[in-house]
Protein backbone atom coordinates (compact mmCIF):
# COMPACT_ATOMS: atom_id res chain seq x y z
CA UNK A 1 0.00 0.00 0.00
CA UNK A 2 1.33 3.66 -0.86
CA UNK A 3 -0.72 6.47 0.29
CA UNK A 4 -0.25 9.81 -2.20
CA UNK A 5 -1.96 11.72 0.13
CA UNK A 6 0.30 14.19 1.99
CA UNK A 7 -0.67 14.60 5.80
CA UNK A 8 0.28 17.48 7.80
CA UNK A 9 1.79 15.39 10.19
CA UNK A 10 2.68 12.07 11.00
CA UNK A 11 3.30 11.09 14.56
CA UNK A 12 5.73 8.31 15.54
CA UNK A 13 5.49 6.65 18.94
CA UNK A 14 2.52 6.11 21.00
CA UNK A 15 3.81 6.90 24.45
CA UNK A 16 2.76 9.44 26.49
CA UNK A 17 4.47 12.52 24.31
CA UNK A 18 3.19 10.92 20.73
CA UNK A 19 -0.52 10.65 21.82
CA UNK A 20 -0.35 14.11 23.70
CA UNK A 21 1.10 15.26 20.59
CA UNK A 22 -1.98 13.69 18.98
CA UNK A 23 -4.51 15.33 20.78
CA UNK A 24 -2.80 18.54 20.27
CA UNK A 25 -2.45 18.24 16.43
CA UNK A 26 -6.11 16.58 16.25
CA UNK A 27 -7.42 19.80 18.12
CA UNK A 28 -5.58 22.25 15.71
CA UNK A 29 -7.22 20.10 12.90
CA UNK A 30 -3.85 18.76 11.63
CA UNK A 31 -4.93 15.10 11.21
CA UNK A 32 -2.20 13.28 12.77
CA UNK A 33 -0.99 10.02 11.68
CA UNK A 34 0.24 8.41 14.34
CA UNK A 35 2.14 5.25 13.61
CA UNK A 36 2.00 3.73 17.33
CA UNK A 37 5.12 1.07 16.44
CA UNK A 38 5.46 -2.08 18.56
CA UNK A 39 5.14 -1.21 21.63
CA UNK A 40 1.76 0.66 21.22
CA UNK A 41 1.10 2.84 24.23
CA UNK A 42 4.99 3.17 24.71
CA UNK A 43 6.73 1.85 28.45
CA UNK A 44 3.43 2.59 30.69
CA UNK A 45 2.11 -0.13 29.04
CA UNK A 46 4.62 -2.48 30.93
CA UNK A 47 4.51 -1.07 34.55
CA UNK A 48 1.13 -1.90 36.57
CA UNK A 49 0.52 1.21 39.15
CA UNK A 50 1.37 4.95 37.84
CA UNK A 51 0.87 6.82 41.32
CA UNK A 52 2.91 10.28 40.10
CA UNK A 53 0.21 11.48 37.26
CA UNK A 54 -1.90 14.06 38.58
CA UNK A 55 -5.35 13.93 38.21
CA UNK A 56 -5.23 10.64 39.33
CA UNK A 57 -4.91 10.70 43.06
CA UNK A 58 -5.89 6.84 43.54
CA UNK A 59 -3.28 5.99 41.28
CA UNK A 60 -4.07 4.35 37.70
CA UNK A 61 -2.52 1.31 36.28
CA UNK A 62 0.13 2.30 33.04
CA UNK A 63 -2.18 0.41 30.31
CA UNK A 64 -4.87 1.74 31.42
CA UNK A 65 -4.11 5.65 31.28
CA UNK A 66 -2.51 4.94 27.86
CA UNK A 67 -5.57 3.78 26.38
CA UNK A 68 -6.96 7.15 27.70
CA UNK A 69 -4.48 8.51 26.37
CA UNK A 70 -5.22 6.99 22.69
CA UNK A 71 -9.39 7.48 23.50
CA UNK A 72 -8.41 11.17 23.61
CA UNK A 73 -6.73 11.67 20.78
CA UNK A 74 -9.00 9.31 18.22
CA UNK A 75 -12.07 11.88 19.65
CA UNK A 76 -10.08 14.28 18.12
CA UNK A 77 -9.81 12.87 15.14
CA UNK A 78 -6.43 11.39 15.27
CA UNK A 79 -5.80 8.72 13.51
CA UNK A 80 -3.73 5.79 14.87
CA UNK A 81 -2.22 2.69 13.25
CA UNK A 82 -0.21 0.00 14.82
CA UNK A 83 2.93 0.08 12.23
CA UNK A 84 6.43 0.67 13.46
CA UNK A 85 8.43 2.50 10.69
CA UNK A 86 11.13 0.95 9.86
CA UNK A 87 13.24 4.16 7.77
CA UNK A 88 12.62 8.02 7.07
CA UNK A 89 13.64 10.15 4.19
CA UNK A 90 13.93 13.83 5.89
CA UNK A 91 16.04 14.91 3.40
CA UNK A 92 13.80 16.45 0.95
CA UNK A 93 10.20 17.76 1.31
CA UNK A 94 7.41 16.66 1.74
CA UNK A 95 8.97 14.05 4.37
CA UNK A 96 9.22 10.34 3.40
CA UNK A 97 8.10 7.75 6.32
CA UNK A 98 8.13 4.21 5.34
CA UNK A 99 7.14 1.09 6.88
CA UNK A 100 8.09 -1.80 5.04
CA UNK A 101 7.73 -1.18 1.30
CA UNK A 102 4.79 1.34 2.32
CA UNK A 103 5.17 5.31 2.08
CA UNK A 104 4.16 7.86 3.39
CA UNK A 105 4.70 11.63 3.13
CA UNK A 106 3.94 14.42 5.38
CA UNK A 107 4.76 18.01 5.86
CA UNK A 108 5.70 17.66 9.53
CA UNK A 109 7.18 14.94 11.88
CA UNK A 110 7.01 14.28 15.08
CA UNK A 111 9.22 11.90 16.77
CA UNK A 112 8.06 10.69 20.01
CA UNK A 113 9.97 6.71 19.72
CA UNK A 114 11.10 7.17 23.53
CA UNK A 115 13.32 4.72 24.39
CA UNK A 116 13.44 0.79 25.22
CA UNK A 117 15.61 -1.25 27.61
CA UNK A 118 19.32 -1.16 27.09
CA UNK A 119 20.63 -4.96 26.34
CA UNK A 120 24.06 -6.39 26.92
CA UNK A 121 24.68 -7.21 23.48
CA UNK A 122 24.95 -11.20 23.67
CA UNK A 123 24.69 -13.59 20.88
CA UNK A 124 22.04 -15.55 23.00
CA UNK A 125 19.24 -12.60 23.40
CA UNK A 126 18.34 -13.38 20.41
CA UNK A 127 17.29 -16.96 21.14
CA UNK A 128 16.67 -16.72 24.68
CA UNK A 129 14.60 -13.02 25.01
CA UNK A 130 11.10 -14.38 26.42
CA UNK A 131 12.47 -17.75 27.67
CA UNK A 132 14.34 -16.76 30.59
CA UNK A 133 16.14 -13.50 29.87
CA UNK A 134 13.82 -10.28 30.40
CA UNK A 135 13.81 -6.61 30.76
CA UNK A 136 10.94 -6.90 32.47
CA UNK A 137 10.38 -7.64 36.17
CA UNK A 138 6.73 -6.70 36.42
CA UNK A 139 5.80 -8.69 33.67
CA UNK A 140 8.20 -11.87 33.73
CA UNK A 141 8.35 -12.71 37.42
CA UNK A 142 5.43 -13.94 37.67
CA UNK A 143 6.76 -17.14 35.93
CA UNK A 144 9.87 -17.72 38.17
CA UNK A 145 8.35 -18.70 40.93
CA UNK A 146 11.10 -20.55 43.47
CA UNK A 147 13.43 -20.16 41.09
CA UNK A 148 16.88 -19.27 41.17
CA UNK A 149 17.41 -16.01 39.05
CA UNK A 150 20.26 -12.67 38.52
CA UNK A 151 19.41 -9.29 38.15
CA UNK A 152 21.89 -7.50 36.08
CA UNK A 153 22.79 -3.88 36.83
CA UNK A 154 23.58 -1.75 39.69
CA UNK A 155 21.32 1.51 39.25
CA UNK A 156 17.89 2.10 41.33
CA UNK A 157 16.23 0.17 38.79
CA UNK A 158 18.12 -2.59 39.45
CA UNK A 159 17.28 -2.80 42.89
CA UNK A 160 13.77 -2.21 42.49
CA UNK A 161 13.72 -4.82 39.95
CA UNK A 162 15.38 -7.11 42.58
CA UNK A 163 13.31 -6.32 45.61
CA UNK A 164 9.76 -6.85 43.32
CA UNK A 165 11.44 -10.26 42.29
CA UNK A 166 11.95 -11.57 45.76
CA UNK A 167 7.96 -11.64 45.74
CA UNK A 168 8.24 -14.42 43.40
CA UNK A 169 11.53 -16.20 43.57
CA UNK A 170 13.49 -18.01 45.46
CA UNK A 171 16.75 -15.98 45.60
CA UNK A 172 17.46 -13.34 43.10
CA UNK A 173 21.26 -12.10 42.91
CA UNK A 174 22.41 -8.83 41.50
CA UNK A 175 24.95 -9.08 39.31
CA UNK A 176 27.35 -5.80 39.02
CA UNK A 177 30.38 -5.03 36.68
CA UNK A 178 31.98 -2.47 39.32
CA UNK A 179 32.59 -1.99 42.52
CA UNK A 180 30.78 1.10 43.26
CA UNK A 181 26.91 1.29 43.13
CA UNK A 182 24.99 3.96 41.09
CA UNK A 183 21.91 3.52 42.61
CA UNK A 184 20.67 5.37 45.74
CA UNK A 185 22.00 4.64 49.05
CA UNK A 186 18.45 3.90 50.60
CA UNK A 187 17.84 1.36 47.77
CA UNK A 188 21.37 -0.49 47.80
CA UNK A 189 20.67 -0.36 51.79
CA UNK A 190 16.96 -1.87 51.07
CA UNK A 191 18.64 -4.60 48.66
CA UNK A 192 21.32 -5.52 50.95
CA UNK A 193 19.43 -6.07 53.83
CA UNK A 194 16.80 -8.26 52.05
CA UNK A 195 17.34 -11.63 53.12
CA UNK A 196 16.64 -13.18 49.64
CA UNK A 197 19.02 -10.95 47.93
CA UNK A 198 22.84 -11.68 46.85
CA UNK A 199 25.08 -9.36 45.85
CA UNK A 200 28.08 -10.30 43.61
CA UNK A 201 30.00 -7.38 42.39
CA UNK A 202 33.08 -6.85 39.86
CA UNK A 203 31.24 -9.56 37.25
CA UNK A 204 30.05 -9.02 34.04
CA UNK A 205 28.34 -11.71 32.13
CA UNK A 206 30.00 -13.22 28.95
CA UNK A 207 26.94 -15.63 28.08
CA UNK A 208 24.08 -17.11 28.37
CA UNK A 209 23.43 -20.74 28.46
CA UNK A 210 19.98 -22.22 27.50
CA UNK A 211 17.30 -22.54 24.85
CA UNK A 212 13.76 -21.97 24.12
CA UNK A 213 12.18 -25.08 25.92
CA UNK A 214 13.87 -25.50 28.99
CA UNK A 215 14.91 -21.63 29.45
CA UNK A 216 17.99 -20.84 30.63
CA UNK A 217 20.40 -22.90 32.95
CA UNK A 218 23.38 -20.62 33.60
CA UNK A 219 25.60 -17.77 32.71
CA UNK A 220 29.31 -17.23 32.29
CA UNK A 221 31.00 -14.80 34.52
CA UNK A 222 33.85 -12.91 34.29
CA UNK A 223 35.63 -11.52 37.45
CA UNK A 224 37.00 -7.90 36.81
CA UNK A 225 40.17 -8.29 39.06
CA UNK A 226 41.36 -11.43 38.20
CA UNK A 227 39.72 -12.41 34.81
CA UNK A 228 38.75 -15.57 36.19
CA UNK A 229 35.46 -17.24 34.65
CA UNK A 230 32.95 -19.06 36.74
CA UNK A 231 29.88 -20.33 35.58
CA UNK A 232 26.46 -19.78 37.73
CA UNK A 233 23.28 -21.56 37.84
CA UNK A 234 20.10 -19.87 37.36
CA UNK A 235 16.69 -20.41 35.62
CA UNK A 236 16.38 -16.40 34.84
CA UNK A 237 18.04 -13.43 33.72
CA UNK A 238 16.67 -9.60 34.62
CA UNK A 239 18.36 -6.67 32.77
CA UNK A 240 18.22 -3.55 34.78
CA UNK A 241 21.12 -1.54 33.06
CA UNK A 242 18.88 1.19 31.58
CA UNK A 243 17.31 2.85 28.68
CA UNK A 244 18.67 3.84 24.81
CA UNK A 245 16.57 6.07 22.88
CA UNK A 246 15.08 4.89 19.61
CA UNK A 247 17.15 6.81 17.29
CA UNK A 248 18.56 4.20 15.08
CA UNK A 249 17.06 4.52 12.03
CA UNK A 250 16.50 8.24 12.74
CA UNK A 251 20.46 8.81 13.34
CA UNK A 252 21.54 9.58 9.68
CA UNK A 253 19.60 12.45 9.15
CA UNK A 254 19.10 13.85 12.76
CA UNK A 255 21.66 15.64 15.76
CA UNK A 256 22.35 12.80 18.53
CA UNK A 257 24.37 13.22 21.76
CA UNK A 258 27.04 10.84 22.41
CA UNK A 259 24.34 8.54 23.92
CA UNK A 260 21.79 9.00 20.78
CA UNK A 261 19.20 11.62 22.19
CA UNK A 262 18.16 13.34 20.01
CA UNK A 263 19.23 17.24 20.35
CA UNK A 264 16.38 19.90 20.84
CA UNK A 265 17.02 23.30 19.64
CA UNK A 266 16.65 25.84 23.17
CA UNK A 267 12.90 25.89 24.48
CA UNK A 268 11.39 23.92 21.88
CA UNK A 269 10.98 20.43 20.17
CA UNK A 270 12.60 21.75 16.72
CA UNK A 271 15.53 19.87 15.27
CA UNK A 272 18.20 20.35 13.17
CA UNK A 273 15.97 19.62 10.33
CA UNK A 274 13.06 22.35 9.69
CA UNK A 275 9.87 20.26 10.48
CA UNK A 276 10.80 17.22 11.99
CA UNK A 277 9.96 18.04 16.37
CA UNK A 278 11.49 15.67 19.11
CA UNK A 279 9.31 15.08 22.36
CA UNK A 280 9.53 12.70 25.25
CA UNK A 281 12.36 10.47 25.90
CA UNK A 282 13.80 10.29 22.84
CA UNK A 283 15.13 13.59 23.57
CA UNK A 284 15.07 13.91 27.16
CA UNK A 285 17.86 11.75 29.39
CA UNK A 286 17.58 13.32 32.17
CA UNK A 287 13.89 13.99 33.24
CA UNK A 288 12.28 10.52 31.98
CA UNK A 289 8.67 10.68 33.32
CA UNK A 290 5.15 10.55 31.56
CA UNK A 291 4.03 14.07 32.67
CA UNK A 292 7.45 15.46 31.32
CA UNK A 293 7.10 13.45 27.83
CA UNK A 294 3.15 14.63 27.66
CA UNK A 295 4.29 18.21 28.10
CA UNK A 296 6.56 17.72 25.73
CA UNK A 297 4.80 16.24 23.11
CA UNK A 298 2.03 19.07 23.79
CA UNK A 299 5.26 21.78 23.38
CA UNK A 300 5.83 19.68 19.38
CA UNK A 301 2.00 19.40 18.37
CA UNK A 302 2.22 23.40 19.31
CA UNK A 303 5.37 24.01 17.18
CA UNK A 304 4.92 21.64 14.39
CA UNK A 305 1.27 23.87 14.09
CA UNK A 306 3.47 26.93 13.84
CA UNK A 307 5.89 25.71 11.31
CA UNK A 308 2.76 24.99 9.22
CA UNK A 309 1.11 28.40 9.78
CA UNK A 310 4.59 29.84 8.32
CA UNK A 311 4.64 28.16 5.57
CA UNK A 312 1.13 29.39 4.08
CA UNK B 1 -12.39 -12.32 26.89
CA UNK B 2 -14.23 -11.83 23.29
CA UNK B 3 -16.42 -14.39 22.03
CA UNK B 4 -14.07 -15.19 19.09
CA UNK B 5 -11.57 -17.52 20.90
CA UNK B 6 -12.13 -20.55 23.38
CA UNK B 7 -11.21 -20.44 27.00
CA UNK B 8 -8.53 -23.21 27.40
CA UNK B 9 -8.03 -25.23 30.58
CA UNK B 10 -5.93 -27.71 31.76
CA UNK B 11 -8.79 -29.96 31.59
CA UNK B 12 -9.99 -28.97 27.72
CA UNK B 13 -6.72 -28.65 26.48
CA UNK B 14 -5.95 -32.26 25.09
CA UNK B 15 -9.69 -32.09 23.46
CA UNK B 16 -9.30 -28.79 22.14
CA UNK B 17 -5.89 -28.04 20.93
CA UNK B 18 -4.02 -31.43 20.68
CA UNK B 19 -6.94 -33.05 19.08
CA UNK B 20 -8.19 -30.13 17.06
CA UNK B 21 -8.27 -30.64 13.42
CA UNK B 22 -7.38 -27.14 12.44
CA UNK B 23 -4.25 -24.74 13.31
CA UNK B 24 -5.35 -23.57 16.87
CA UNK B 25 -3.16 -20.26 18.25
CA UNK B 26 -3.02 -20.42 22.01
CA UNK B 27 -2.50 -17.12 24.14
CA UNK B 28 -0.69 -17.50 27.21
CA UNK B 29 -2.29 -13.86 28.86
CA UNK B 30 -3.04 -12.23 32.15
CA UNK B 31 -5.44 -9.34 33.71
CA UNK B 32 -1.83 -7.68 34.58
CA UNK B 33 -0.44 -7.95 31.67
CA UNK B 34 -0.68 -4.59 29.51
CA UNK B 35 0.72 -5.77 26.01
CA UNK B 36 -1.90 -9.19 26.55
CA UNK B 37 -4.53 -6.93 26.13
CA UNK B 38 -3.32 -4.97 23.54
CA UNK B 39 -2.66 -8.18 21.84
CA UNK B 40 -6.92 -9.44 22.38
CA UNK B 41 -8.17 -7.23 19.59
CA UNK B 42 -5.67 -7.99 16.92
CA UNK B 43 -6.40 -12.00 17.73
CA UNK B 44 -10.37 -11.01 17.08
CA UNK B 45 -9.11 -10.05 14.03
CA UNK B 46 -7.32 -13.25 13.04
CA UNK B 47 -10.58 -14.67 13.90
CA UNK B 48 -12.43 -12.77 11.35
CA UNK B 49 -9.73 -12.75 8.63
CA UNK B 50 -9.06 -16.73 9.16
CA UNK B 51 -12.85 -17.76 9.95
CA UNK B 52 -13.45 -21.39 10.14
CA UNK B 53 -9.24 -22.35 9.50
CA UNK B 54 -8.25 -21.32 12.75
CA UNK B 55 -9.11 -21.35 16.11
CA UNK B 56 -7.65 -19.13 18.84
CA UNK B 57 -7.78 -20.38 22.40
CA UNK B 58 -7.21 -18.06 25.59
CA UNK B 59 -5.19 -20.30 28.69
CA UNK B 60 -4.94 -17.54 31.39
CA UNK B 61 -1.78 -18.12 33.68
CA UNK B 62 -3.64 -16.87 37.05
CA UNK B 63 -6.11 -19.43 36.49
CA UNK B 64 -4.28 -22.73 35.00
CA UNK B 65 -1.74 -23.89 36.38
CA UNK B 66 -0.21 -26.84 34.56
CA UNK B 67 -0.37 -25.74 31.02
CA UNK B 68 2.49 -22.87 31.19
CA UNK B 69 4.65 -24.91 32.85
CA UNK B 70 4.04 -27.78 30.57
CA UNK B 71 5.09 -25.44 27.48
CA UNK B 72 7.48 -23.65 29.55
CA UNK B 73 6.25 -20.29 29.19
CA UNK B 74 8.15 -17.40 30.89
CA UNK B 75 6.95 -14.39 29.24
CA UNK B 76 3.51 -12.60 28.17
CA UNK B 77 2.01 -12.67 25.74
CA UNK B 78 3.08 -15.91 23.97
CA UNK B 79 1.39 -17.66 21.27
CA UNK B 80 1.48 -21.20 20.60
CA UNK B 81 0.67 -22.26 17.08
CA UNK B 82 -1.09 -26.11 17.07
CA UNK B 83 -1.20 -27.96 14.42
CA UNK B 84 -1.91 -32.06 14.93
CA UNK B 85 -1.05 -31.69 17.82
CA UNK B 86 2.49 -30.35 17.71
CA UNK B 87 3.52 -27.05 18.29
CA UNK B 88 4.66 -25.77 14.31
CA UNK B 89 5.53 -22.41 15.43
CA UNK B 90 6.30 -19.54 18.84
CA UNK B 91 5.72 -16.02 19.29
CA UNK B 92 6.86 -14.03 22.17
CA UNK B 93 5.39 -10.22 22.85
CA UNK B 94 3.06 -8.39 20.96
CA UNK B 95 2.67 -9.10 17.34
CA UNK B 96 1.09 -6.88 14.76
CA UNK B 97 -1.80 -7.78 12.82
CA UNK B 98 0.10 -8.29 9.42
CA UNK B 99 2.83 -10.14 11.54
CA UNK B 100 0.54 -12.49 12.71
CA UNK B 101 -1.42 -13.25 9.25
CA UNK B 102 2.04 -13.63 7.76
CA UNK B 103 3.02 -16.58 10.84
CA UNK B 104 -0.75 -17.80 9.94
CA UNK B 105 -0.33 -17.92 6.12
CA UNK B 106 3.27 -19.73 6.17
CA UNK B 107 1.83 -22.41 8.59
CA UNK B 108 -1.62 -22.92 7.08
CA UNK B 109 -0.11 -22.99 3.20
C1 LIG C 1 8.66 -0.11 34.28
C2 LIG C 1 8.51 1.38 34.12
C3 LIG C 1 7.76 2.09 35.04
C4 LIG C 1 7.60 3.48 34.93
N1 LIG C 1 6.83 4.14 35.85
C5 LIG C 1 6.62 5.47 35.70
C6 LIG C 1 5.76 6.19 36.60
O1 LIG C 1 5.21 5.61 37.56
N2 LIG C 1 5.57 7.51 36.39
C7 LIG C 1 6.17 8.20 35.36
O2 LIG C 1 5.93 9.38 35.22
N3 LIG C 1 7.00 7.55 34.50
C8 LIG C 1 7.24 6.21 34.64
N4 LIG C 1 8.07 5.57 33.76
C9 LIG C 1 8.73 6.37 32.70
C10 LIG C 1 7.75 6.65 31.56
O3 LIG C 1 7.18 5.42 31.16
C11 LIG C 1 8.44 7.31 30.39
O4 LIG C 1 9.07 8.49 30.81
C12 LIG C 1 7.44 7.66 29.29
O5 LIG C 1 6.71 6.52 28.90
C13 LIG C 1 8.13 8.28 28.08
O6 LIG C 1 7.17 8.53 27.12
P1 LIG C 1 7.50 8.67 25.58
O7 LIG C 1 6.19 8.97 24.94
O8 LIG C 1 8.60 9.61 25.39
O9 LIG C 1 8.07 7.27 25.11
P2 LIG C 1 7.68 5.74 25.35
O10 LIG C 1 6.69 5.57 26.42
O11 LIG C 1 8.99 5.05 25.43
O12 LIG C 1 6.96 5.35 23.97
C14 LIG C 1 7.69 5.22 22.79
C15 LIG C 1 6.74 4.88 21.67
O13 LIG C 1 7.44 4.91 20.43
C16 LIG C 1 7.09 3.78 19.68
N5 LIG C 1 8.17 3.51 18.73
C17 LIG C 1 9.48 3.25 18.96
N6 LIG C 1 10.14 3.04 17.80
C18 LIG C 1 9.21 3.20 16.81
C19 LIG C 1 9.25 3.10 15.38
N7 LIG C 1 10.38 2.80 14.74
N8 LIG C 1 8.10 3.31 14.69
C20 LIG C 1 6.94 3.61 15.33
N9 LIG C 1 6.86 3.72 16.67
C21 LIG C 1 7.98 3.51 17.40
C22 LIG C 1 6.84 2.69 20.69
O14 LIG C 1 6.01 1.67 20.13
C23 LIG C 1 6.13 3.49 21.78
O15 LIG C 1 4.76 3.57 21.49
C24 LIG C 1 8.24 4.18 33.87
C25 LIG C 1 9.00 3.46 32.93
C26 LIG C 1 9.14 2.08 33.03
C27 LIG C 1 9.95 1.32 32.03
Amino acid sequence: MTDKTIHKTIIIGSGPAGLTAAIYAGRANLKPIVFEGNQPGGQLTITTDVENFPGFPDGVMGPEMMDLFRNQAKKFGAECFFKHVTKVDFSSKPFKVYVGDEEFLSETVILSTGASARMLGLEAEKDLMGYGISTCATCDGYFFKDKEIVVVGGGDSAMEEASFLTKFAKKVTIIHRREVFKASKIMLERARNNPKIDIMVNKSILDIKGNQKDGVSSIILKDAIDGKETVFNCEGVFYGIGHIPNTDFLSMFLDVDENGYIITKADSTRTNIDGVFACGDVQDSHYRQAITAAGSGCMAAIDAEKFLENLE
Amino acid sequence: MSEKSVKITDENFQELVLESEKLVIVDFWAEWCGPCKALAPILDKICDEFGDKVLVGKVNVDEVKQAPVNYGIRSIPTLLFFHNGEIVRQEVGLQSEQALIDSVNQVIS
